[in-house]
């Protein structure tokens, strides 16, 4: 079977398409030729920074023989008609014809049209092209005298030439013919731009793959990684040093590079005293080089096993935080293209000059940055824009150095150096080492915290308050840190809800997504007990109280007034129209409230799943009983009465902790489900009763109970709840069935109130042998009416007992 | 005069070089510009059907930059050897190498690279893709195939390539400061350095550029240049042709610059910048709207004689 071999050489593409290109372009061939009824055996496609490659195996020489039948006129219809068939049916003449007989219509000519299938070189030469032509580059461009002309070709950097083959082992492969944007495809490609810049001709990719490795051109990207990894270890060995790896900066470099080459390079050891973190990121982003260490003697706890992202907080206090570049090399290791006639002493004298320029604007960053003290800096803040429609970064760090004070005792935290620490936090926003490198934020706040003597609590809280950024990325356990990060989370929430920037379906461009899935990591790993609600409405009264006048111009005009009252006049800029916004935006943050607790309560459930919990279960908590009258009105009439208060309604009427009444303070009867640690704990609760046979009896009466509910409520069209009239029981199931769903209601009551879930669950297993009995014995739809609606009632109140840890119906099986 | 041994001698190479590739060599633009972009050899000629092929060096001034003669590598004034061919050769990217072995930077012994950079100016409302090259992992230079520029695509695509000029000499000397580049290729007391000729300045106008430049009239400037920016576009608008694109672009050329100056002096916050910097682009885009309305931009000269 023959093989298609394709290869497209350009001038440089970007390290970070070509991956994906490859990709691209077997995916999009190879679907054509699918879609042509060409089968395959194999495809594979490899990119390098000058090409991209595609061979495909096992094609067929040609496309299947097709024979099609096409109905004609009826025999004796006018003979224009049958020459006009003819014609049409690309027949010779009449005598092609064949006749077919139907009972119904009569004789009718018949053609029939045999397509030999055309050989595949054709086929690719329409299909190829096609491909090429609409190849979906992030970005693509023109060039050229063509590129005066409508429709000229786009490839992502200017195409140069195109070799296309076909053919099997046993012959000599022939020339695709395709023309695409002026060239014509042959069988020749270059090898290395310097090292072997002269034509070479190949067919097969064999053939290929080897002329090209000649040619100085390693074709597959995993082979010159692997080339990178093992030259970068065996040269940081030979002086007794270690690679710090970074998968992220190799799959760039391989992408720069069609024969890589492996040197060291120094800078002079005085640049150790910068941190290693820094000067790390200047050779890695300016310079692509990989940093080198030493290994540790003796590694420490934490120490050089550990990735650069697990720095100890213990260890904040000191200027070299616990990690991998605590013991950084003065070497680097760079990836040179050529082989240099010098054996590369140009190469490695070029790079080191550069990389010492780097390091010193970078020790002139660090140098220069500590003469001015972090809270210095808060006033240019003001300059940075967090969200036009949410003010600066100085507002925002208001807002939650306000907010962290607030969460401070609730997270076990000094709320005085939670305040400070939120403070300082984003104080380096305005380095001039952050501004060369953002991804240093935070870290480059700790080494400046440090360094001006704040305490360790607060230097780890500036460094980690952005944490957790991810489903696997740490999350911060001290407890400033906690409340910072919290309270960074929390504002961005409230803010983004009080403007109406939600994610939707994909989009999440202000990753609150990200965030919310951080509060409820940083609230369950913690083991934090935080009512949501109150929370929030913390974070809101701060959002009310300091969000500039952006934000509340906005609402003015976004949100409409309570009372819209007819024909009122345009409101003009004044006194009146602030406060009447401050009420509309306190209206605005109460409303988002509900919103906001399901947006959590959706991520929760996205969380636990993640980690193996029954979604059906998470549903049956959030709907148990007591959650939907219970918490959430007080809660709601409590806000709004803030809301209704005249012009200062938007300040908060009293701290939630100066009335003893903290942020996490005492759960509602029932537990809440805006706190999200008694959520997850009633869940393991339930999922462990489910797995005991009583939990399985419990569920499959009570969901029988439910089910006969559903159709006797319906068919009556009114609602069973309401206490049963014990005195009106004649069977002595149904009368100790009452009395056991009493008693097990009251103790499972008392038990979730005192957040013992398994004692509630424990008093509702217990239920079973009067439940069991029930069934047996008793039948609930009696003819007496009376009687009837009685033992409904009782079903009802089986249905309200087991709601008062879940929602029975909720759960599957 | 050989490049490796002094800046003059390199400015010299590149010009000869480019000139043997039917460049013509243009003298700088006798304004205050960002970059050599802003040549209107560049920004105007890029745009219409004419092929058009120059090289000129550009005093480029980034106010911003001055560090007060302090600093080996930032300066606020400083030199760009601008090349532009439209449209782009099939082998412009053979041809920059070819340039470099001009000016003695061995391929053989240099690990010369390509690496993604795509070039944006926001105030000339211009794009392009390509790359910024590495010799020995130091950007040398920028290669820009440019798709747009002041707003309108370009057809054809010019290539311009911007040669950093003491980055390149400190490369080819051999030198860590740029104050010590030898300038005339001369030894002992002739020798004249960069910083002989530019330190002073350096130090002066970073005062002037972060201290000292009188923001009142720099705003009033930045006003002025605008408004006669428009009123020469409009006073030269013959419907289908344009009698005043190149003055009017030089009001352009200056209001940005003004702008550079008042961004240095940060007197113009985060807010206002965008404001400020879309306003330049709207001048730009109506003087590139202008210039092809001319006969540098495409049109047919009888029909400008006809008008005339």
């Amino acid at each position: 079977m023959p093989d298609l071999l394709l290869e497209l050489l350009s001038e440089e593409i970007p390290a970070r398409m070509q991956a994906k290109a490859a990709e691209d372009l077997r995916r999009l061939v190879t679907d054509a030729l699918v879609e042509q009824g060409f089968l395959y055996e194999g495809a594979r496609a490899y990119a390098t920074p000058r090409r991209l490659t595609l061979h495909v195996v096992g094609l067929p020489a040609k496309g299947k023989d097709v024979s099609e039948e096409r109905k004609g006129p009826r025999v004796g219809a006018p003979d224009a008609a049958v020459d006009g068939f003819v014609k049409s049916a690309g027949l010779a003449s009449r005598e092609a014809l064949a006749v077919q007989t139907d009972p119904k219509k009569g004789d009718f000519y018949v053609a029939r049209i045999d397509k030999p299938g055309r050989p595949t070189p054709q086929v690719l030469s329409e299909l190829l092209p096609a491909v090429i032509r609409n190849f979906p580059w992030p970005k693509s461009m023109r060039w050229g005298e063509a590129s005066a002309e409508a429709g000229a070709l786009r490839w992502v950097r200017p195409l140069q030439s195109i070799l296309c083959t076909f053919g099997s082992e046993t012959e000599t492969p022939e020339i695709v013919p395709l023309l695409v944007g002026g060239l014509v495809s042959g069988d020749a490609t270059r090898g290395h731009r310097f090292m072997a810049p002269a034509p070479i001709q190949a067919r097969r990719f064999d053939d290929y793959a080897a002329a090209l490795e000649a040619g100085r051109v390693v074709l597959d990207a995993e082979r010159r990684r692997d080339i990178i990894r093992h030259d970068a270890r065996d040269l940081a060995f030979a002086q007794g040093l270690e690679v710090v790896e970074d998968d992220a900066l190799l799959e760039e470099v391989a992408g720069l590079v069609e024969w890589p080459v492996c040197l060291m390079g120094r800078f002079d050891e005085s640049f150790l005293q910068i941190p290693p973190e820094v000067i790390r990121a200047t050779i890695r982003a300016n310079q692509k080089c990989f940093v080198l260490r030493r290994p540790a003697a003796a590694p420490a706890p934490g120490g050089p096993e550990a990735g650069p992202d697990s720095a100890d907080p213990e260890s904040a206090g000191s200027l070299a935080p616990a990690g991998v570049e605590q013991i950084l090399a003065n070497s680097f290791i760079l990836v040179s293209n050529i082989e240099a006639s010098d054996g590369g002493a140009a190469i490695v004298a070029g790079n080191e000059r550069v990389v010492r320029a780097r390091l010193s604007d970078a020790k002139f960053f660090w140098d220069t940055d500590r003469k001015t003290r972090l809270e210095e800096r808060l006033g240019k803040l003001e300059n940075i824009v967090f969200h036009e429609k949410l003010g600066t970064q100085f507002e925002r760090v208001e807002r939650i150095a306000a907010l962290a004070r607030e969460l401070a005792p609730a997270v076990g935290a000094d709320p005085g150096e939670a305040e400070r620490a939120a403070r300082l936090a984003k104080a380096d926003l305005t380095t001039e080492m952050v501004g060369e490198f953002p991804e240093l934020q935070g870290l480059m706040g700790r080494y400046y915290a440090a360094a001006q003597g704040e305490s360790p609590a607060v230097a780890a809280a500036i460094e980690d308050h952005y944490r957790p950024l991810g489903p696997s990325d740490r999350v911060p356990s001290d407890p400033v840190t906690v409340a910072v990060a919290l309270a960074d989370k929390l504002d961005t929430l409230v803010g983004f809800w009080a403007i109406d920037e939600k994610p939707t379906g994909s989009k999440d461009p202000y990753a609150l997504r990200r965030a919310a899935l951080g509060v409820i990591r940083l609230v369950l790993e913690n083991e934090l007990r935080l009512s949501l609600a109150r929370v929030y409405r913390l974070a809101a009264r701060a959002v009310a109280r300091s969000a500039g006048a952006t934000l509340k111009s906005h609402l003015a005009t976004t949100t409409r007034p309570a009372s819209p009252a007819s024909g009122e006049a345009p409101v003009q800029p004044g006194p009146d129209m602030r406060e009447g916004a401050a009420e509309r935006l306190a209206q605005a943050v109460v409303a988002g409230e509900s919103d906001l607790l399901s947006f959590f309560h959706d991520r929760l459930k996205v969380y636990l799943r993640e980690r193996g919990a029954r979604h059906d279960l998470i549903d049956a908590v959030l709907n148990a009983h007591g959650e939907s009258q219970g918490r959430h009105p007080e809660a709601r009439s409590q806000a709004a009465s803030q809301s209704t208060g005249g012009a200062g309604s938007a300040e908060p009427q009293a701290s939630p902790t100066s009335q003893g009444d903290q942020a996490g303070g005492a759960t509602a009867p029932g537990g809440g489900n805006d706190d999200l640690l008694t959520v997850v704990r009633r869940v393991e609760a339930l999922g462990r009763f489910l797995a005991t046979e009583d939990g399985q009896n419990l569920l499959a009466a009570t969901k029988r109970a439910a089910n006969i509910l559903r159709i006797e409520e319906k068919k009556d069209g009114r609602s069973f709840d309401g206490m049963p009239e014990i005195g009106a029981l004649v069977e002595t199931e149904e009368r100790s069935l009452a009395l056991a769903l009493a008693r097990a209601a009251g103790a499972a009551s008392e038990a979730v109130r005192a957040e013992d879930f398994e004692a509630a669950m424990r008093a509702l297993a217990e239920l079973r042998p009067a439940v069991d009995a029930f069934f047996d014995k008793v039948t609930v739809n009696a003819e007496d009416p009376a009687l009837r609606e009685n033992r409904l009632k009782l079903l009802a109140m089986l249905r309200r007992a087991t709601r008062e840890v879940a929602d029975f119906a909720k759960i599957e099986g | 005069m050989r490049p490796e041994r002094s800046f003059q001698g390199l400015i010299l190479a590149l010009q000869t070089f480019w000139a043997e590739q039917g460049c013509a060599i243009l003298q700088p633009y006798d304004m205050e510009v960002g970059a050599g972009t802003f040549h209107p050899a560049t920004t105007l000629r890029a745009l219409g059907p004419r092929p058009w092929r120059a090289a000129y060096v550009q005093p480029s001034r980034r106010p911003k930059d001055g560090r007060y003669g302090e600093n080996p590598n930032r300066l606020q004034h400083y030199y760009q050897f601008q090349v532009i061919l439209k449209p782009n050769p099939p082998n412009l990217q053979e041809l920059y190498l070819a340039s470099l072995e001009a000016i003695g930077v061995d391929s053989t012994l240099h690990d010369i690279r390509f690496v993604e950079d795509d070039w944006e100016s926001p105030t000339l409302g211009a794009w392009g893709l390509g790359w910024e090259c590495w010799c020995d992992g130091m950007e040398v230079s920028q290669f820009t195939y440019f798709q747009q520029v002041a707003g309108f695509e370009c057809a054809p695509v010019a290539g311009e390539l911007t040669y950093g000029l003491e980055r390149l000499a400190m490369y080819v000397q051999g030198v860590e400061n740029v104050y010590d580049l030898n300038f005339n290729g001369l030894d002992g007391a002739e020798r004249v350095t960069y910083g002989d000729v530019f330190l002073q300045a350096e130090q002066e106008y970073s005062r002037h550029n972060f201290e000292h430049a009188d923001t009142d009239m720099l705003f009033r400037q930045f006003r002025d240049a605008e408004a006669a920016c428009k009123s020469y576009l409009a006073a030269g608008d013959r419907g289908e042709r344009h009698e005043m694109a190149l003055p009017a672009y030089d009001q352009c050329i200056k209001a940005s610059h003004v702008f550079n100056l008042l961004d240095a002096r940060g007197v113009i916050s985060v807010t206002e910048r965008q404001s400020y910097i879309l306003r330049v682009r709207d001048l730009a885009r109506s003087c590139g709207a202008a210039w092809r309305k001319t006969e540098g931009g495409g049109v047919a000269p009888a029909a400008v004689q006809d008008a005339a």
